[in-house]
């Protein structure tokens, strides 16, 4: 265990922290993202990037800093941002899953043409896997790409592909070999949304916004070159993309910040002229949370240490979705029980919320859809004891034939 | 930076679980806690062979000089194979308070005897750590009265060390005048518990402490954090033993360990526990930094986290073995115990959380 920072480490943190003080108040509210970054967004992600704090390993030529892979810088990036409560960037899946798959899966005229604007902002994307008979399977999706001239046509139907309604491109999981088996048949296209055939049909969640879509394709055309790998390898893109995914969806220093954030209300909000931090029962609570969430940190740590030394990861890397989705609706369940009576009014907006009643309790049921999305908690639970443990899959029921 | 045990601390683990492995078994366990005593001598003399009772006492006395998170990755080792041995009071309070309150001469005379396993110490901290049975010592010159309960390491013990409630720590031998230990009937019969009874007793005060409290609950946190060690090494092999035995058992001609139902159980234990592995790391590795607090707020949390997880994997790991899990055949219930032992002693986890709002400033003090 060597937890001491390198001259260079201690170089870095007190550069970030006379950032932090001379720059943190541009930044926007950090926890948005569920929209299109606004005008304040984009020029804060523009001046992480000039100063290499966003994509800091991402090589220059595709817009990025070109720094070595460095497993604590990345780490101390994340913590001061976190601990000062200031956005580390867009965090959006464009840059948590398509950037990093195109940088290790796409060609380099791919990551030209489409990382550098993904970085700025400019370019953002939505994730097409999920189809109504394919959800948890996803592998059986059913959408087809038939190859027509020098072009792709793609004609099938996805769903919970968020933010399709305001997204320029869509990554998309199909199937461009009809004879091939179930894994061996799918490929990822990149598909621009503005291409026709594409119909978004906004999707209306229990937080009353249009959060996910059904998006249709009929007679979609794209060219041949908009394939990620080979025909046939969507299955070690989908791999691949879906451990982005994953460690996304379980991010401890999302969770620090949230802790930090219902420590603050805590101290703040007053129950008979009592601080709730002062009533044992919510007090508690909170500990117990802070040690989950310290203990997801470290977790993390470790495995950016084993990913540093080139370490398979094995069972630490397989739980962090379960744990840290799980962790989250925790949270969230803590402060609307903070807020009480005064966490019911409730006016969700279509660019954020100010409010912290709404967007608590926004959380607290869109952490639902996490833990559901990106592969529920079921399927986690599968993986984990399937690959990790060992133990053996569930036999296949055979399907009764329909009734006719 | 590297987070994460280094090469010699591997080996260390390696050595002693290979060491474990052998020395350990069912029998033994059942043998230990048959004889209620919490001490086997051949058991001990292999661990002393191996170092543990000299790990934390500087080699200048006689030990190795090592570290918490070797002794964390030793608990962890030792709570996997439920070994019935002293280990947190005498391994690892004992030798830390010896070196951090006693003057010169004390730790001249105490900690080579410590490292060679020759003293071994029971340790009594209730007065400190919120407990709910008796700690009731008056201090009189240099002799001790009263009756303290809940002892650590009692079994095989030749020396008490007890904390007054003041955070002043004293050593009294076993066969003086005045002296009584005697073992309680426990709920973890390989570690049972010790009450000391004393009657003008002769007592060593450790002299060499700036501040006595200060260094009481370091010396309190330590233990903490071996006990959430131990739990973290007693709850991963409650899983993989149920792993196991659900790999076997068939029902409705299906091993069970092919039903979500019970896959699931064991997915939810390993990836609740998983975590408490590096929050025990990192929790012992700053026991050896000066920052009172994060030591504090850590080794606090560590053990009221471990007694949560550690709660839940043995009900799900008795569970996932089926009857099997509640009778006394399979011996399961021994992590089980060992399990409830490390949660209830030295404060509970309520407790635990208590401490580590007050050192982090959420508790008007």
């Amino acid at each position: 265990m060597d937890l001491t920072y390198s001259t260079k480490h201690q170089e870095l943190q007190a550069e970030i922290r006379a950032f932090i003080e001379a720059e943190g108040h541009r930044s926007p509210k950090f926890g948005g993202g569920r929209n299109r970054p606004d005008q304040q967004a984009l020029d804060w992600q523009g001046l992480l990037l000039e100063r290499g704090y966003f994509a800091r390993t991402v090589p220059t030529e595709y817009g990025g800093h070109g720094a070595e892979p460095d497993v604590l810088e990345t780490a101390i990036i994340a913590d001061e941002f976190s601990r000062a409560g200031i956005s580390p960037g867009l965090l959006d899946v464009g840059n948590l899953i398509v950037v990093p798959s195109l940088l290790d899966l796409g060609s380099e005229a791919q990551c030209a043409r489409w990382v550098r604007p993904t970085l700025t902002g400019e370019t953002i994307w939505c994730i097409g896997n999920s189809e109504p008979g394919s959800g948890s399977d996803m592998a059986n999706a059913q959408t087809k790409a038939v190859a027509v001239g020098d072009d792709f046509v793609i004609n099938g139907q996805k769903i919970w592909t968020s933010g399709a309604h305001y997204a320029d491109m869509m990554f998309l999981l199909c199937r461009t070999e009809a004879e091939a088996p179930k894994h061996k048949g799918l490929s990822y296209l990149l598909v621009p949304m503005d291409t026709d055939g594409i119909e978004v049909r906004p999707l209306v969640t229990m937080t009353e916004r249009p959060e996910f879509n059904e998006t249709f394709l009929t007679d979609v055309r794209v060219p041949m070159d908009q394939i990620v790998m080979g025909r046939g390898d969507g299955w070690k893109v989908a791999i691949a993309s879906l451990k982005h995914e994953r460690v996304m969806l379980g991010d401890p220093n999302k969770q620090l910040q949230r802790l930090h954030g219902i420590r603050e209300m805590m101290r703040e909000t007053v129950i008979d002229g009592v601080a709730v931090m002062d009533l044992p029962e919510y007090r508690d609570r909170l500990l117990r949370l802070q040690a989950e969430v310290l203990a997801a940190k470290f977790h993390n740590m470790r495995l950016l240490t084993l990913h540093d030394r080139g370490e398979e990861p094995g069972i630490p890397g397989l739980i962090q979705k379960l744990y840290g989705t799980t962790l989250n609706h925790k949270l969230s369940a803590l402060a609307i029980d903070v807020l009480g009576e005064a966490g019911l009014p409730y006016e969700p907006h279509e660019f954020g919320e100010n409010d912290p009643a709404t967007a608590w309790q926004i959380d607290y049921m869109y952490d639902i859809g996490l833990i559901i999305g990106g592969g529920t908690s079921q399927i986690q639970k599968n993986i984990i004891s399937e690959r990790g443990l060992g133990m053996p899959r569930e036999p296949k029921a055979v399907v009764p034939p329909a009734r006719s | 930076m590297e987070f994460g045990l280094s090469e010699d601390q591997r080996l260390i683990e390696q050595s002693l679980r290979g060491h474990l492995a052998d020395a350990v078994d069912l029998d033994l366990i059942r043998r230990l806690a048959a004889d209620k005593g919490g001490f086997d001598a051949d058991l001990w003399a292999g661990l002393c062979e191996l170092g543990l009772p000299g790990l934390l006492v500087a080699e200048a006395h006689g030990g190795t000089g090592l570290g918490m998170l070797e002794a964390a990755v030793a608990a962890e080792a030792l709570g996997y194979s439920a070994a019935p041995t002293p280990f947190v009071g005498a391994c690892v309070m004992a030798p830390l308070a010896v070196s951090l309150a006693g003057g010169e001469e004390q730790r001249r005379h105490w900690l080579p005897a410590i490292a060679a396993g020759e003293v071994r110490l029971a340790v009594g901290a209730g007065a400190l750590a919120g407990a709910t049975g008796t700690a009731e010592l008056s201090l009189s010159g240099a002799h001790l009265s009263g009756r303290l309960t809940g002892l650590l390491d009692g079994g095989g013990a030749s020396h008490a060390l007890v904390y007054l409630a003041d955070g002043r720590a004293a050593i009294v031998a076993l066969d003086a005048d005045g002296v009584a230990l005697s073992a309680r009937p426990s709920l973890d019969r390989t570690r049972p518990l010790a009450d000391l009874d004393l009657d003008d007793a002769e007592a060593v005060l450790l002299d060499g402490a700036d501040d006595a409290p200060a260094v009481a609950r370091r010396v309190l946190d330590a233990g903490r954090l071996m006990l959430a060690a131990d739990t973290l090494g007693a709850g991963q092999c409650m899983i993989d033993q149920a792993v196991d035995y659900a790999g076997q058992r068939v029902q409705f001609e299906r091993v069970i360990a092919s039903y979500q139902a019970v896959k699931h159980m064991c997915a939810e234990m390993v990836a609740n526990l998983e975590p408490c592995r590096s929050l025990v790391w990192y929790a012992a590795h700053v026991q050896d930094l000066d920052d009172e607090a994060e030591r504090r707020v850590l080794a606090c949390l560590a053990k009221a986290h471990l007694a949560e997880v550690g709660r839940e994997v043995a009900r799900t790991a008795t569970e996932v073995h089926g009857g099997m899990g509640f009778t006394d055949l399979m011996g399961l219930h021994f992590w089980f115990k060992r399990i409830s032992y490390d949660r209830q002693v030295l404060g509970g986890p309520e407790r635990c959380r208590q401490d580590a709002a007050r050192a982090q400033g959420w508790l008007a003090a």
